[in-house]
């Protein structure tokens, strides 16, 4: 992005002109085949492409836990050897943690934020593009292990000094730790492009009370990944270090092992809000729609998700509080973890006050965002019981914590996200998703996942420690886990239910229009599916609801939706003042390139070539990443009818 | 064996590693905390999920209107249930939060003087438990702590390898081992009686068979078994176990150690008094002749990844040691 003090002041134009749509078309659209697919920075096509891969994801960590749960549906069971089950939770966890949950979420809203603050794109297109690059490039690093057996086996968090070269020698543990500093790029860059995009990008009108509260949980998600992902990289680039070239950071000699475990959970803490709070701004937004009212409180609920991430950040110490720390640690962090739940409450009663003061519509998507207020219940009074450090004593490292991080993943993450689907499916592909087989799909997601996961609870009070691969007989635990086990064979099918779903409405949904649920939100406003331009005059706004304006009666002035700028000599969109969004300056919006995969393949080749200490592939990568930020920054013409202009300023 | 009480005299509790009922003062006041958060919690799923029900059956739209016919309404009184709910949360999580600091501080510590301090390190995957006292009164056993019953033992935890977590749940919640520090714990069983514990932080291949047992006896046993335990093995009486023992020395002793015998090594455990113990291997195996001589031909099958290598003994040795090993009382 080249923003300028323009001297032009940009047209308005009310809608009606075909031949306006057409001029848009030729300049925002993809170029053919496949050079034009790679060199897309589209924030549709990226954020679509984020959530096909993330699902391809989900189902690899699902068939990792079908793995897991098929040794463990009896005791003394040896389906898989010990190695294997423990690559097998690893990769799990790896998998869902940092190739689903995150991403998945990066892909709504990197579909769905233009959309929703009526603009053409993200700030910074091909940053956008080379977070989703990036992203795949260090899943698949991290897949390259554990296909040739050679998979991270130290569990996600990947305690010292079990994951020290003394103890895990092999190159399991290394490509765990670049592959997550690689990945860390893209989390970064992609987290600086949404906060920008957030302040600078919102049409006029839209001022920063106005916004959609999944703009709040990604935007606050995003501030956390900034402050938090340094963190984490910095803990793996020293294990790396330590591991390669015999640095002391974490040795039990001369360094310190619990200095991983702060350094991770300093990140790993405020992770799990940036993996929730988009997921909770989803339902905040969609269950709205069907209970044909505004949301109750969205004052109170945009600051309790501000206000979760930042408690986010001093609670970390409760992921430790069997590690020997002094009893005022254990009072200041228990206090910290227990009031945390307060923001969540705000959350559930507005919530719920908004199915009780409206008149819910019982749709998939409704009963998707429904159930996942009860399993966020759940998932948040498990949550508190851990936060009580003598009881954690009792708790932590046993199925009851399974159980809670499956509440909260599952219950906020991957529920939202099918309610999510179900809602805005429509506008990604211009077809509905099918109702009946919905209704199935989350019933037998729902049932599923309770089967699976309620019991575990009772296995944690009863003992069961996590991360062994066979238990013994006559502890009480062999029932329960036949149990679980089953509840996960029919989760899976539910799951699967909801691809087939998506599947077959590919090819046979019923045809979406411009607006099936009634909704009020912007990108409702646009074609199904929108068109690569978004809205062909930039449309302003005057309330949170603005295709409900009329029937709500509440707002003085109306927003204007065929009525707007007029921005149509090249890539273009408007800039905004970051409070109120008032028109600041004409955003021209870089071309399409493929720089940014370049520049990802390039840092693959960096972080390959570093794994296998094969440092002349490294030195070609960083000649790669040179080539490619050339081209990244090659001037061009700003407008391809004009001569080229110097930016001012 | 025949030293072994019969094991149905011994109490163990009913769920082997269960916490919702525990015999100890260390642990006693984490579980009524348990009882009231559990109540408190799942009342709390109750209510909400009624709410949501309730809710959903009696607010929702019959029939099947298209969504743009049924009227959008801003109905009144949503802000009363965030101000009422977050209130009596708030209530709730304030006396969560003082009955948290109440047990806490409770526990911290016990009540009087500890009548015994022991050392526990955390090995990949067994647990070293030194009993401290002057020299001569201090030994070294594994895998099976004894204890006074109705007294409080300190308990001071090592970690020699990677970090393991050590855990009884029915006498004390969870203290980490961790290379480098010594962390403390203790634990008081108030019933005679065998809990089991297990460590809880994934230390690697065979985190599953890493058990520990705690066994708790009136005073008076206590200290017989100590004073059995402080003594060295005796002098083999046969031929036969004496042939055993040079077999143990040279094919076993690099890595155990026999206490009156010339095997002295210390990267396995001390087996001065094997056959004291219930089981082998941390819990895995009972201790009986044919799983002892079976784990010593091939622990990789039974705790794949253990560090004990097969070891091939000869028959007509194997049964000169088996012979040996069975004098270890």
């Amino acid at each position: 992005m080249s923003a300028w003090e323009d001297a032009r002041v940009p047209e308005s134009a009310r809608l009606g002109s075909p031949s306006l749509g057409e001029r848009l078309e030729a300049i925002w659209g993809d170029g053919p085949g496949l050079r034009g697919w790679i060199a897309s920075v589209d924030h549709k096509e990226i954020g679509k492409r984020y959530i096909v891969t993330a699902f391809a994801f989900l189902v690899l960590g699902g068939l990792e836990a079908v793995a897991i749960r098929a040794q463990l549906a009896g005791p003394d069971l040896r389906l898989l050897s010990p190695e294997a089950y423990d690559q097998l939770f690893t990769m799990h966890g790896v998998t869902m943690i940092f190739l689903y949950a995150g991403p998945i979420l990066s892909g709504f809203a990197n579909f769905l934020w233009p959309l929703l603050l009526g603009s053409r794109d993200m700030a910074f297109p091909r940053l956008n593009a080379l977070s989703y690059w990036v992203y795949i490039a260090a899943g698949l690093f991290m897949y390259a292990g554990f296909v040739v057996g050679r998979g991270p086996d130290d569990g996600w968090f990947n305690y010292v000094p079990y994951a020290s070269r003394e103890f895990d020698p092999g190159i399991n543990i290394d490509i765990y730790a670049l592959g997550l500093i690689l990945l860390g790029i893209s989390t970064t860059v992609g987290s600086a492009n949404f906060v920008v995009t957030f302040l600078r990008t919102r049409c006029p009108g839209m001022s920063i009370n106005r916004v959609p509260i999944l703009t709040w949980g990604t935007l606050t998600a995003s501030v956390g990944n900034l402050l938090a992902v340094p963190s984490v990289s910095l803990a793996f680039f020293l294990l790396w270090m330590d591991r390669q070239f015999g640095t002391h950071f974490y040795d039990t000699a001369q360094g310190q092992p619990l200095l991983w475990q702060h350094l991770f959970w300093m990140f790993g803490h405020p992770w799990v809000y940036a993996i929730v709070l988009p997921a909770m701004g989803m339902v905040s937004d969609g269950l709205p729609t069907f209970c044909r009212r505004p949301l109750v409180g969205y004052t109170p609920v945009a600051l309790a998700t501000v206000t979760t991430m930042a408690l986010g950040f001093g609670v970390w110490v409760h992921h430790m509080f069997a590690t020997g720390l002094p009893s005022l640690a254990l009072s200041f962090f228990s206090g910290a973890s227990i009031v945390i739940v307060i923001p969540s409450a705000v959350a559930v009663f507005a919530w719920t006050a908004t199915i009780w003061t409206g008149r819910p519509v019982i749709t998939t998507a409704f009963l998707f965002f429904a159930g996942m207020i009860v399993l966020f219940v759940i998932g948040g009074v498990s949550g508190f019981m851990t936060a009580a450090a003598p009881l954690d004593w009792q708790l932590t490292d046993t199925y009851f914590v399974v159980a809670h991080l499956h509440y909260v993943l599952i219950g906020i993450n991957v529920f939202p996200v099918a309610g999510g689907l179900y809602y805005w499916f429509p506008k990604i592909t211009g077809r509905m998703l099918d109702e009946r087989l919905g209704r199935w799909n989350f019933w037998t997601m729902f049932a599923g996942f309770n089967i699976a996961f309620l019991p575990m609870h009772l296995l944690g009070v009863l003992g069961m420690p996590r991360r062994v691969y066979t238990y013994p007989a006559g502890m009480g635990w062999s029932a329960t886990n036949l149990a679980i086990s089953l509840g996960a064979v029919l989760f899976a099918i539910g799951v699967l239910l909801l691809f087939v779903n998506v599947w077959l409405s590919l090819r046979r949904g019923a045809p979406a229009g411009d607006n099936p649920w009634d909704a009020p939100t912007l990108e409702w406003a646009t074609s199904s599916p929108p068109p690569a331009y978004n809205f062909a005059v930039i449309p302003s706004v005057a309330s949170r609801h603005p295709l409900w304006e009329e029937r709500l009666g509440e707002s003085e002035g109306r927003s204007r939706l065929d009525e707007g700028l007029l921005l149509d000599r090249g890539r273009e969109t408007i800039g905004t003042t970051p409070l109120d969004a008032e028109p600041d300056l004409i955003l021209e919006m870089p071309a399409d390139t493929a720089a940014p995969f370049i520049l990802a393949v390039g840092l693959a080749i960096l972080f390959t070539g570093a794994a296998g200490h094969w440092w002349w592939a490294s030195g070609g990568g960083v000649a790669v990443i040179a080539i490619a930020l050339l081209m990244w920054f090659w001037p061009r013409r700003v407008h391809a009818d004009e001569p080229a202009e110097p930016a001012h300023g | 064996m025949a030293a072994q009480i019969p094991a149905a005299a011994v109490f163990t509790p009913a769920s082997p590693m269960g916490f919702w009922q525990t015999y100890g003062p260390r642990a006693d006041p984490v579980t009524a905390l348990n009882w009231g958060f559990s109540a408190l919690s799942i009342a709390v799923v109750v209510i909400v999920t009624a709410l949501v029900v309730a809710g959903v059956a009696t607010r929702a739209h019959r029939g099947a209107a298209p969504m743009a016919d049924l009227p959008v309404v801003r109905g009144p009184g949503g802000m009363r249930w965030i101000y009422i709910g977050t209130a009596l949360t708030l209530v709730a999580l304030v006396g969560s939060l003082a009955w948290t600091v109440a047990v806490l501080a409770a526990v911290n510590s016990p009540a009087s003087k500890p009548a015994l301090t022991l050392e526990v390190t955390g090995h990949q995957w067994w647990w070293e438990v030194t009993y401290e006292g002057d020299p001569g009164e201090s030994f070294t056993t594994a895998n099976e702590i004894h204890i006074p019953v109705g007294q409080p033992v300190l308990v001071k935890l090592k970690g020699a390898d990677v970090i393991h977590s050590f855990w009884v749940p029915a006498l004390t919640g969870k203290t980490d081992t961790i290379p480098g520090r010594t962390n403390v714990a203790w634990l008081q069983a108030d019933r005679p009686g065998v809990y089991r514990g297990q460590c809880v932080e994934y230390c690697g291949v065979q985190h599953a068979h890493m058990a520990l047992f705690v066994r708790a006896d009136p005073p008076a046993e206590f200290r017989a078994w100590r004073d059995g335990q402080l003594r060295p093995a005796p002098a083999p009486a046969t031929a036969q176990a004496g042939a055993g023992e040079q077999v143990f020395v040279s094919r076993c002793g690099a890595c155990h150690t026999v206490r009156g015998s010339d095997a002295g090594g210390a990267a396995g455990p001390d087996l001065t008094h094997l056959m004291t113990r219930t089981t082998l291997a941390a819990g895995t195996l009972p201790n009986t002749v044919g799983a002892l001589l079976g784990w010593i031909e091939d622990p990789q099958s039974v705790k794949p990844g253990a560090r004990m290598p097969p070891t091939y003994v000869p028959p007509p040795q194997l049964a000169e040691l088996s012979a040996y090993l069975e004098t270890l009382k």
